[in-house]
């Protein structure tokens, strides 16, 4: 069979993933940057039978993707921002009821309106569950087209696979630019594993109900959050997803995820050039955090450089990996602002100077 | 053996109705709504084909008195997760159970838009003019100068808006085939309500669009009334702002007659 390599806007690379990943039911309200994502789907779930609802809201998008998800469908709902923040309700609902769902969030500044740029300042919001109640959801961050591609598979798999809702956690520059991409094959929705739970009409069974509500004397809640708790233990220990590229000598490890990771990638081949030796650590699951893999190499690599666009979110996980057993240094930047490769290379520089002119030196 | 001669059956618990109690309080016109919901789908066949949305509120275990298959909602999205529901399920029989707080204030985007696409659900809406399971709060239903918890004096028109009559909202829109106001405080009302839910539920199984029956219901607890009187405000009070009969009719169905 002949590779497709095809050339697509972030935004479709999504909606075509997600068609190919059996996704037939998408819910989403219009905001930017992300509007190609609904657009092309409007589209493309007439070709395939599909179901496509441009929702009143996203707080009501996110609920239809409740719905046709406990009827046992693949369903994904997109937005950027400000409309993540609305869909945190029925996120928190999914984990508590334990549906699963696939929503991305091609983020934006912030906070409040924001603008439209690029930016990556959700990472909080994405990785510590986001809405009420003790919860988490996988959390992954693609690096560019094709990574878009595949971790919208691995976002609808794990999903299922787990009955969670999963994030893809992009941004507003990954979902415009246009990349090759070649895409997994179409997965045969009769070849997924049956689903026991759903709502389907209680013919030949008994009837089933799905709520996250649980008012019993017995700490019927309580036992709820330590079975909860337990499967986001088993996702710590078998879903750490990273991509590192580190040589023996290293001097220092760069730490950046999704675009930040793209522009670090540059400016470490502006130092490896000057006869610098400079790893890079990328995070590819956000949560659960690829603790154990950086941990090592923060054994033997004196410094770790963390590059983010934000003013410092995932610094923060990576304080609690590394510990003292390396010097941090931080380097980001709010609102939306891109920097060139040179910028962050300057930042890299000052790191391993130790000189303070670029970014700082963060204390554990 | 005698006894299978001697007594005949004439009254049981509908199948859509587990044999548990439930927690509503005496007089409350839960009890007699899910009693009749439970009777139409047994009438119509449709128990087993059923996928039913309670709101939150005092319905909202509503999942253990039904024996139907059920899910959640989050506060006055049951339309929303419905139409999701029915969207991946259109050949099975989709409801939403809500009270007024969910369908008529928190979730009033979901209900009118859910009406003007006219998707093929069937919605019960319990109007009893008051925040049941909170304790007593103004309801956007709440009449004027009734008194709520958060409306000390009684319900003031410049201070707190009007009652809001979203049943007649939502028959403006094309989608909505089929929409009738009924109340529960007497037997003939009773007898009423049953037909109008069954006509409602017919209209979703002939694929003509959204349907609602609106119930007006008595909440003695939080009303502060007996039973007795509760059932009087219905037919005294509410009545007047709410008035009964059917709102919208486009199904076709007398015509046929």
């Amino acid at each position: 069979m002949p590779i497709e390599k095809m050339l697509m806007n972030g935004s479709h690379v999504v909606g075509e993933a997600a068609v190919r990943a059996g996704c037939r039911y998408y819910f989403g309200y219009p905001i930017t940057p992300q509007n190609e994502l609904p657009e092309y789907l409007s589209a493309r779930m007439l070709d395939v039978g599909g179901t496509f609802i441009q929702g009143e809201s996203e707080v009501a998008s996110i609920n239809m993707v409740l719905g046709a998800a406990v009827a046992g469908g693949r369903a994904m709902t997109s937005s950027s921002s400000p409309g993540i923040s609305l869909k945190q309700e029925g996120i928190s609902y999914m984990a508590g009821m334990e549906v699963p769902a696939v929503i991305i969030n091609m983020m934006r500044g912030g906070p409040g309106l924001g603008n439209i740029a690029p930016s990556a300042a959700d990472y909080f919001q994405a990785t510590r569950g986001g809405g009420h109640g003790d919860y988490r959801t996988p959390v992954l961050a693609p690096a560019g087209s094709q990574e878009l591609a595949e971790l919208t598979f691995l976002a609808f798999d794990l999903a299922d696979k787990y009955r969670n809702p999963v994030m893809l956690l992009g941004d507003g520059l990954m979902g415009q630019v246009m990349e090759p991409v070649v895409f997994p094959d179409f997965i045969d929705l009769d070849d997924l594993p049956k689903k026991d739970w759903i709502l389907d009409g209680c013919e030949g069974r008994e009837p089933r109900a799905l709520f996250s509500m649980l008012l019993g004397q017995k700490g019927e809640l309580y036992y709820h959050n330590l079975h909860l708790h337990e499967k986001y233990d088993r996702i710590t220990a078998e879903e750490i997803r990273w991509d590192a590229e580190t040589p023996d000598d290293a001097e220092m490890i760069v730490v950046a995820y999704g675009t930040a990771s793209r522009i670090a990638e540059s400016a470490i081949e502006e130092l490896k050039a000057e006869g610098f030796s400079i790893g890079l650590f990328r995070p590819i699951t956000l949560w659960p955090f690829p603790k154990p893999p950086l941990r090592d190499l923060a054994k033997r690599v004196p410094k770790v450089a963390v590059f983010e666009l934000s003013m410092g979110q995932m610094v923060e996980d990576v304080m609690l990996t590394v510990g003292e057993r390396a010097e941090i240094f931080f380097h980001g930047l709010p609102g939306g602002i891109i920097p060139t490769p040179a910028e962050v290379a300057e930042f890299l520089r000052s790191a391993l100077k130790g000189d303070g002119k670029v970014g700082r030196r963060i204390e554990v | 053996m005698s006894a299978e001669v001697a007594y005949k059956k004439v009254f049981e618990r509908p199948e859509s109705l587990k044999d548990v109690p439930t927690h509503y309080c005496p007089g409350c016109g839960h009890s007699i709504a899910h009693r009749l919901v439970a009777e139409a789908l047994d009438d119509m066949g449709l128990r087993e084909k059923t996928i039913g949305v309670p709101p939150v509120g005092c319905a909202v275990l509503a999942y253990n008195y039904f024996n139907f298959d059920m899910v959640e909602a989050p506060h006055g999205r049951a339309l929303a997760v419905a139409t999701g529901i029915k969207r991946v399920h259109p050949d099975k029989f989709v409801l939403t159970y809500q009270g007024d707080g969910d369908l008529a204030a928190i979730g009033t985007a979901e209900t009118i838009h859910a009406g003007n696409r006219g998707e093929r659900i069937s919605c019960i809406f319990i109007n009893n003019a008051i925040y049941g399971m909170t304790g007593g709060q103004m309801a956007p239903t709440t009449l004027l100068d009734q008194n709520a918890t958060t409306a000390p004096g009684g319900r003031d028109q410049r201070l707190h808006g009007n009652p809001i009559d979203i049943t007649r909202m939502l028959a403006v829109s094309d989608g909505v085939v089929f929409a009738e106001r009924c109340s529960l405080v007497s037997i003939k009302d009773i007898r009423k309500a049953k037909k109008a839910i069954k006509k409602a539920f017919q209209t979703q199984l002939d694929d003509l669009g959204f349907s609602i029956v609106e119930l007006l219901s008595p909440c003695p607890t939080n009303w502060k009334m007996s039973p007795k009187a509760a059932w009087a405000w219905v037919k005294d009070q509410m009545t007047n702002t709410y008035p009964l009969g059917v709102i919208k009719d486009t199904t076709g169905y007398e015509d046929k007659k």
